[in-house]
């Protein structure tokens, strides 16, 4: 069971608050979209997920977040395990200035899998999985930064996937990719939903349609609406929503 | 160019014309300052290399670098072996290195990566602070505190000897390797650590495994330039110990090291003579020795810039 309920979340960055009682179930496997405006807090919302604000010192987190019915921010909770069992794809593709294979080896053996033929099945499968592996699989000992920006935003994911994590978050991951790395990605992040839950976060609302089952609506910090993709876009709700969708506002 | 010249919107105005004067002025003033800066240079060296050319000629490359005696002023017997002047430039530089260094890269992970953004705004400063202090200032603090300290507690009659000076030299290498191997470190972009974070790693494993491997050249070259201060450092080192051309590794002896040889002994040379030509040779090898490091210190800082981008 790796539904995540957030409860009551709020969030201040150097006292000014950039959640406002945020309170939403995100089912279990599936896509599931943060849409809004820039500076609306959906970054701020997918980061409180595994926990990455942490790492920010000015930053404050309130409410609960419970994956598993375990409160991620609870007092006993070890911050990296919680980020092993979450995974990231960040904005910018950020490869280690390290190897192609030595990338993906990198978390596992962290982790502690030190056994070399181990490590071997970890970064083929990993690679694999994120549609890599036949194209990187002669070069696994050349530096990651070799590859194109589709391929180092690939290698991200393969990254993140070799932890075996449950849920895995997208913060804006085609950004800074061309249209057609992002379809590749848009591929993968439907192909990667039956076996993950995956929440991404993106600015692009024709992106949430394609991909998303449910999408919610972000807007000054709150959440506005939360619903089914083809739903929330076609007879949303709230006033605000229409307003965004429809590009009257944003 | 007839067809440019048809279209009016394309020739230069009046003020373009005045503006692009200054651009070729400032381009040849310019080049100009910066060619005679580089010519100082060769300068510098023609000026060493002319110099020494009869210690050369008249005692030989080989007994020149590898004479175990350093004794130019005697009259019946001179020696001009350079090996004890090396010797003692090694030695002080070595003890200062392996004292600087952990300190040095200690120091640098605390402010980097440990230390509140608070503590480091006011650390830092302070710390580079003490790269600008005149040698001087270090070198009468080896003589008057450091010497006693060194002499009780290694049970030494006095604490003029090569560690006192490697000591000294430590503190002066610090500060700049901080600060340079610091940068190294704040420049590995935070999306690498923000990476490793979210694969779970902790803050040592992030730095040990990401942070400090993306900034390692720039560290090395930080502690390449700080061994270059000590080699290079004269008025500390001859404040620091009894200045004695031993052929030794002792730190417990005095020694006597290749900047301060040429700093003593010019003032006494007749000019023109055989010691005065052998001072210029010291001087050489003194260049020698920055030029191989600067190179492979510049060498490393270009893979550096390669590491990440």
């Amino acid at each position: 069971m790796s539904s995540i309920e957030v409860k009551h979340l709020n969030v201040w960055f150097d006292g000014k608050q950039a959640l406002r009682e945020v309170n939403m179930t995100i089912p279990e496997k599936g896509i599931t979209a943060i849409i809004g405006p820039s500076g609306c807090g959906k970054s701020t919302f997918i980061r409180s997920i595994n926990r990455m604000n942490d790492i920010i010192p000015s930053c404050r987190v309130e409410g609960r977040i419970m994956v598993d019915g375990k409160d991620l921010y609870g007092p006993e909770v070890d911050v990296t395990q919680v980020r092993k069992r979450i995974g990231m794809v960040f904005q910018r593709p950020n490869p280690f200035p390290k190897s192609i294979y030595e990338n993906i080896a990198y978390a596992p053996r962290i982790h502690g899998t030190k056994d070399r033929k181990k490590l071997n099945e970890i970064v083929e499968r990993s690679l694999r999985r994120a549609a890599l592996w036949d194209e990187v699989k002669d070069r696994l000992d050349r530096s990651a930064y070799d590859l194109s920006g589709g391929q180092q935003q690939r290698l991200c994911i393969a990254r993140a996937l070799a932890i075996c994590p449950e849920i895995v978050l997208f913060d804006e991951p085609c950004s800074a990719l061309d249209p057609i790395a992002t379809a590749k990605i848009e591929d993968l992040l439907v192909e990667l939903k039956d076996e993950y839950t995956v929440v991404i976060v993106t600015h692009n609302m024709q992106q949430a349609a394609r991909v998303a089952d449910q999408t919610a609506f972000f807007y000054l910090g709150e959440l506005i609406e939360f619903g089914d993709t083809a739903q929330l876009f076609e007879r949303p709700e709230n006033e605000l929503t229409e307003n965004y969708i429809t590009g009257r506002m944003g | 160019m007839k067809y440019i010249d048809k279209i009016g919107w394309l020739n230069r105005t009046q003020g373009q014309s005045k503006g692009r004067f200054f651009d070729g002025a400032s381009h040849t003033v310019l080049f100009t300052i910066t060619l005679i800066s580089a010519s100082v240079l060769v300068a510098v060296a023609a000026f060493l290399i002319l110099g020494s050319l009869q210690a050369f000629n008249v005692i030989g490359p080989v007994e020149m670098l590898f004479g175990d005696t350093w004794r130019p002023t005697s009259f019946h017997n001179p020696a001009f072996g350079m090996l004890p002047l090396m010797a003692g430039t090694f030695l002080v530089s070595f003890l200062a290195s392996i004292i600087a260094i952990p300190i040095g890269l200690g120091c640098t992970i605390y402010l980097a990566e440990i230390a509140h953004p608070r503590i480091r705004a006011f650390l830092k400063p302070a710390i580079e602070l003490l790269a600008g202090i005149p040698s001087v200032v270090y070198g009468l603090f080896a003589m008057l505190i450091l010497q006693g300290w060194v002499a009780q507690l290694f049970g030494l009659q006095h604490g003029y000897v090569a560690l006192n000076g490697g000591l000294i030299l430590a503190v002066m290498m610090v500060p700049i390797m901080v600060s340079l191997a610091e940068d190294a470190i704040s420049a590995v972009p935070l999306e690498l650590r923000e990476a490793s974070y979210a694969l779970g790693a902790t803050r040592w494993e992030t730095m040990r495994s990401v942070v400090l491997p993306a900034a390692m050249s720039g560290i090395l070259a930080a502690i390449i330039l700080s061994i270059m201060r000590a080699v290079g450092e004269t008025m500390a080192v001859l404040m620091a110990f009894n200045q004695t051309p031993l052929p030794t590794l002792d730190p417990f002896s005095g020694v006597q090291t290749m900047t301060a040889t040429i700093a003593i002994e010019m003032g006494e040379a007749a000019v023109g003579g055989l010691h005065y030509s052998a001072l210029f040779a010291v001087g050489v090898m003194l260049f020698m020795i920055t030029l191989v490091m600067n190179t492979v210190a510049n060498r490393i800082m270009l893979r550096y810039s390669e590491a990440y981008r």
